[in-house]
């Protein structure tokens, strides 16, 4: 028992200044999410049962090979960020809960750099 | 500190389950769903952007009876998802928030992702001349 108040002791050990950073994140890359998925689905419904090298000339298309990518950037975010979300409420062993919060943050990075590299190859060289 | 009589947050073991609540568990397993989706998105775009046959393989597996549950349970939960994403959305905008419209919206939500998956499949079906 000290003599300080209890708001001195909290005081300084809260949100870091950044709560609502996380949140915002999520709402933002969900709103662009919505347009974006509707196209998605809606072009791979369109290329139902076609051929290897149509598909490869929509996805090499400009504008369709920039919307992927931004679909992609969204997506792998806000996968990441929901991920972390009910991994933080569900572990509860504290070096576990880390470790595997970083793991989906790295795996997101991974996954997000390799669709990309996977469409850019496809823009490029067909 | 004094806590005083605050209320407690609910304790799910005893917490009766409410239409409300199940839609809300459900929009994290969908979301985790999802997220394994995106794995076979990744190889997906990996094979087309590839020269072997993986790309036909798996066109030929997507097209196959076990391929088309996965893929029509997939896009549920991705349509789910959206559809309850938006109610979200609504409520961070502080419209809809109470018991009578958060039930109300759930209806919607469900309703409508059916809807749109059963109109994403007819769709496709049809271009594919019904079989």
């Amino acid at each position: 028992m000290g003599l300080r108040t209890d708001l001195a002791k909290v005081r300084g050990l809260g949100s870091a200044k950044e709560g609502s950073a996380h949140w915002w994140s999520q709402r933002v890359t969900a709103v662009a999410l919505v347009p974006l998925i509707f196209w998605f689905v809606a072009s791979i419904i369109s290329l139902v049962g076609a051929q290897q090298d149509v598909v490869q000339a929509w996805v090499g298309t400009p504008w369709v090979s920039v919307l992927l990518i931004l679909l992609c950037v969204a997506m792998f975010h806000h996968l990441q960020l929901g991920m972390q979300v009910i991994l933080e409420d569900y572990i509860h062993v504290e070096w576990l809960k880390i470790a595997s919060v970083m793991l989906i943050k790295f795996l997101a990075v991974a996954f997000l750099l390799a669709s990309i590299f996977a469409i850019l190859k496809i823009a490029f060289l067909g | 500190m004094t806590t005083g009589q605050r209320p407690l947050s609910p304790h799910l073991q005893i917490y009766k389950p409410e239409f409300t609540s199940a839609l809300s568990i459900f929009h994290r397993i969908t979301g985790v769903g999802l997220a394994l989706g995106t794995l076979l998105l990744v190889y997906w775009l990996f094979t087309l952007a590839g020269t072997g046959d993986a790309f036909v393989k798996m066109q030929t597996f997507w097209a196959s009876v076990f391929g088309r549950v996965i893929l029509f349970a997939w896009s549920y939960a991705l349509f789910y998802h959206l559809c309850n994403g938006v109610r979200h959305l609504f409520w961070d905008a502080g419209i809809g928030f109470d018991i009578a419209a958060a039930r109300r919206s759930a209806i919607v939500v469900v309703v409508l992702s059916l809807l749109m998956t059963l109109g994403a499949w007819a769709w496709g079906l049809s271009l594919l001349g019904g079989s």
